[in-house]
Parts: C-alpha cells; structure tokens; sequence
C-alpha cells in the first residue's frame, strides 16, 4: 500500500497494485458538520481526476466529490451510503468512498503528503 | 458587523460563526447541529436570538385602533400578557414579516425579524404617525430556552415562570432586575423567550448552563423549525406570498377579515376564490435532500411549485422540505417530482409539521 495522498479539494488517496481507494478527509468532514447524504459513482464508470465523483450533503449544505485521479470505479463503499454518519465518525478509515483501477499512476505525483496538505487546510482554513 | 452581547460566551464554547442578517452569529458548537438539534428535543437548549428586533410602541386604547389598521389581528381582545403571531402586510397582501405582538401593560412589545427589523420600524413608524412613542430597543437581548426540561431548569432561577400558558408572558427579575418572559419559541417544544438587559444576559446563560441546559446555534434552530412546520422569513414567506398562500390563515383573526388593514382586499378575495399556490410539506424518498430554490414537477414533466425550505431532519430521521405547489396537488400523499442535479427524485405531499409539538396550554399539555 503506497503513501497516502491528499488533494487541494480535501480527498485523500492511497494505492495497492493498480487499485486506488479515495475518500474525503477528517478536515473536509470538519468542514461540513454532519454528513446525512452520500452519492457515489457507479460501478464500471470512468472518472477522470478533478471530475466530480459523488455528492455529500450536511445538515448545512451540498459538496461535490471529486476524484483525485482517473481511472475505472471498481468498487463503492455501500454502507456509507446506508448510514453517511459513518463518514464523520471514520473518514480516513472505514468511510471510504469508491476504488478505482487506475489508468495513470503518475497522476500521484501531483497530489500532496499528509505533511503539505495539513499545511494547505491550516492555510485555507484561516 | 454586529455582536451579540453573548459573542464572548460563543466563543468560549467554540462556537462556529456566520453572517446572519449583518450579525455574527453562531451556527453551530463542537458537537455540531444533530446533537444540539437532539439536546433541545430531549432535554433543554439556549439560543441567542438577540439579533431579532424588540420594538416597543406606548399608548392605550388609541394605540390599540391604530394597530389593527397595521395588523390584521384582533387586538381589542388581547389580555395583557398575551401573544399572538401576526404580520405586517403590504397592499397586495404580501408579507413584509411575520412577528409576535404582546400586549404588555403601557403598550406593545413585537418582536421582529433580524433581517427586517429596520424595515419593518421604519413602516410601522410612518403608518403610526407622530401620536405614539415608538423604539427598536439595542439594550435588551433575546434568549430562547427550549426543551422538555427547560422549564424545571429555568423555573429554579425565575420563580413563577413554569406557570406561563402558552403564548403568554409577564415581568419577572433576574439579578434583581427586571426581565420580560414568554413562554413561545420556534423549535416545536416547550419553551421560554426572555428580553433581558445587555448587561444581565451572559450571567443568565451561564447561570442557565451550570444547570444542565446547551448552547444551541442557527443551524440547530433552523432543523428543529423545520420539523415544526414554522416558516422562515426570506424563505418560506415574503412579500411575493400572502398568508393565505403560506398556508397561515389561522392568524389572520376571524373578527379582522372583512376589515382594513393592508392586504384585506387580497385576502377576502383569497378567502372567497382559494390561492393558486399553496404551501405543503414534502418529503423526498430516500437519502436525498431537497434545498432551497429546487424545482417541483407533476408526472408529465410540469412544473408545479418550488421547494423553500429543505434539509435532514434529525427526529424524523428523513429529508423534510417545505414549498409552494399549484393548488391541485396539495393534497397529502401527491406524488412528486423534484429536479436535484439534474435528476428527477420522487416524492411526496405530507401534512405539516413532521414532528408533533406539545406546547403547554394550562393543567393539561394539549398537542396542537
């Protein structure tokens, strides 16, 4: 399992063989309060990195999702689905949001350590 | 921007601010909107609403006959003490805003929306001409302490208060100071409001809090409003609706109907035609939620109203919305359709409110 990666859009990333699981961080959880919907994307689509990749709504308002690189949905997290509250209770864990087999894995190199994205969320935070 | 005088005390408790109506208010505290949302419906929840207008108009029965050619409620009945939600209506019967009235012993207190609140004084000046003092009082605060066990916790530093009815209120001290309480609120519970001095509010709140109750912010109220089935001014209402539209004709006093105030022509007319657009409750299937401004669609592909008001509801533990539909499917159980990100979601017309209230009417507790 590789280093987990972060995006400027709050997703978090990490990759095994050529399959990525994305979710959204505990930051981007913090943001949104408390998460009551999950959409995600359907099995077999392909998305493209900064496309959107499902929605997430709070109590407050809806987000989009987006993912932080391309590829194929392989796989979807259905019981975040069933409960969204497990979002904000694990985010970085169990509440992942989909995998994808991934089409580019040098599209990786863009995204930010765990060191640069707390950096980036204190910033765009304040 | 403004502050409340409770701004510190927010702070403290990590409160999350917005904007509100030129006010920094906050939204939410660390354990966020479903647990406060939670806290007011099983136990006792503190809000600051001190960015809502207090207006206070002195005289006597003169006032009284000036009023009602304002408000299209009876007041000539009104007991001093008592309360009654009314609203301050332009010609075509549009609401400028929804507000409570309370006859107290030199005059009127009404309360007002924030956001409206100069508006709302500056009409009610001019309709009142120069006979009548008239203020927007910026020393008093407003707290709303709601919740089942609000009224044992308040009751042990306002003596006598737990005997309040429903929609009526009287003077009481606090800090050997005078206070205003009514037993009213916006949450579908039991509950109090206090108009307190500036300079004996934080105390109070904390006193309020050492004794079990919670800060609750905006975000909280406007889920608990919601499952109420209580408009919010901006959304719900505005000067493009009229009360019977809103489906608010039960405040437009019986006796009042066929006289002058603003708007009258509209409504008898609306009495004796119907509305062409009405507002329902709505309930999405499903997850999803249905905001603000989302369209509503008959099964042909029509469009029938717009939604005003929609979001989770923490009790019901389902989407809840509210809007506006054409008059032929306002029926309960109509199915809908609404356009969310492009998508049709079915839905249906339901009774309002989502979640039942039970406000205190006297030896018996009576839902309403």
């Amino acid at each position: 399992m590789s280093e987990v990666k972060f995006s400027k859009e709050h997703e978090w990333v990490t990759i095994s063989d050529d399959v990525a699981t994305i979710g959204i961080t505990k930051h981007a959880t913090e943001l949104l309060g408390d998460i009551v919907f999950a959409e995600l994307p359907e099995k077999g689509t392909s998305v493209t990195k900064d496309g959107t990749a499902g929605v997430v709504e709070s109590t407050k308002a809806a987000s989009d999702v987006y993912t932080p690189i391309s590829g194929e949905v392989v796989d979807t997290n259905q019981s975040i689905v069933d409960d969204p509250s497990k979002i904000n209770n694990d985010p970085e864990g169990d509440a992942w949001f989909f995998k994808l087999k991934v089409k580019d894995l040098n599209e990786i190199n863009s995204l930010m350590s765990r060191e640069e994205y707390e950096k980036f969320a204190k910033e765009s935070t304040n | 921007m403004y502050k409340t005088a409770l701004y510190n005390l927010h702070k403290k408790f990590n409160a999350k601010f917005v904007s509100f109506a030129g006010y920094e208010m906050p939204i939410q505290y660390k354990d966020g909107i479903i647990a406060e949302h939670n806290l007011t419906r099983e136990k006792s929840g503190i809000f600051d609403v001190s960015h809502m207008g207090q207006l206070f108009i002195l005289g006597d029965d003169k006032l009284t006959d000036k009023l009602q050619e304002i408000f299209p409620t009876d007041l000539k009945n009104l007991s001093i003490n008592q309360s009654k939600y009314s609203f301050l209506m332009n010609e075509n019967a549009g609401i400028h805003d929804d507000l409570i009235i309370t006859k107290i012993s030199d005059g009127y207190m009404i309360i007002l929306n924030a956001a409206c609140k100069e508006k709302d004084f500056e009409i009610i000046k001019s309709k009142l001409g120069e006979d009548f003092k008239i203020s927007l009082s910026k020393d008093l605060s407003l707290i709303a302490v709601q919740g089942p066990e609000s009224k044992n916790l308040i009751e042990k530093i306002i003596p006598g208060v737990n005997k309040l009815k429903f929609m009526f209120g009287g003077d009481f001290k606090f800090n050997s100071n005078n206070i205003y309480v009514t037993r009213s609120g916006y949450t579908g519970e039991d509950g109090f409001e206090i108009s307190i001095n500036n300079n004996d509010v934080v105390k109070f709140v904390e006193t309020l809090i050492s004794l079990g109750s919670n800060l609750i912010g905006l975000g909280a109220r406007d889920t608990l409003r919601l499952e109420a089935g209580l408009c919010l001014y901006g959304n719900d209402i505005d000067e493009n609706t009229s009360p019977l539209e809103a489906n608010l004709k039960w405040a437009i006093s019986k006796n009042r109907i066929n006289s002058n105030f603003p708007g009258a022509k509209k409504i008898q007319r609306q009495i004796n035609e119907g509305v062409t657009k009405l507002r329902v409750g709505i309930k999405p299937e499903g997850k999803i939620i249905a905001r603000e401004s989302t369209k509503i669609f008959d099964e042909n592909n029509n469009q029938i109203g717009k939604i005003t008001s929609g979001s989770f509801g923490p009790s019901v533990k389902s989407p809840i919305a509210m809007g506006y539909v054409n008059n032929t499917y306002t029926k309960e159980n109509t199915k809908i359709f609404l356009e969310i990100r492009g998508k049709k979601v079915s839905a249906s017309v339901c009774k309002l409110p989502f979640y039942k209230k039970n406000y205190y009417k006297g030896d018996i507790n009576v839902g309403s």
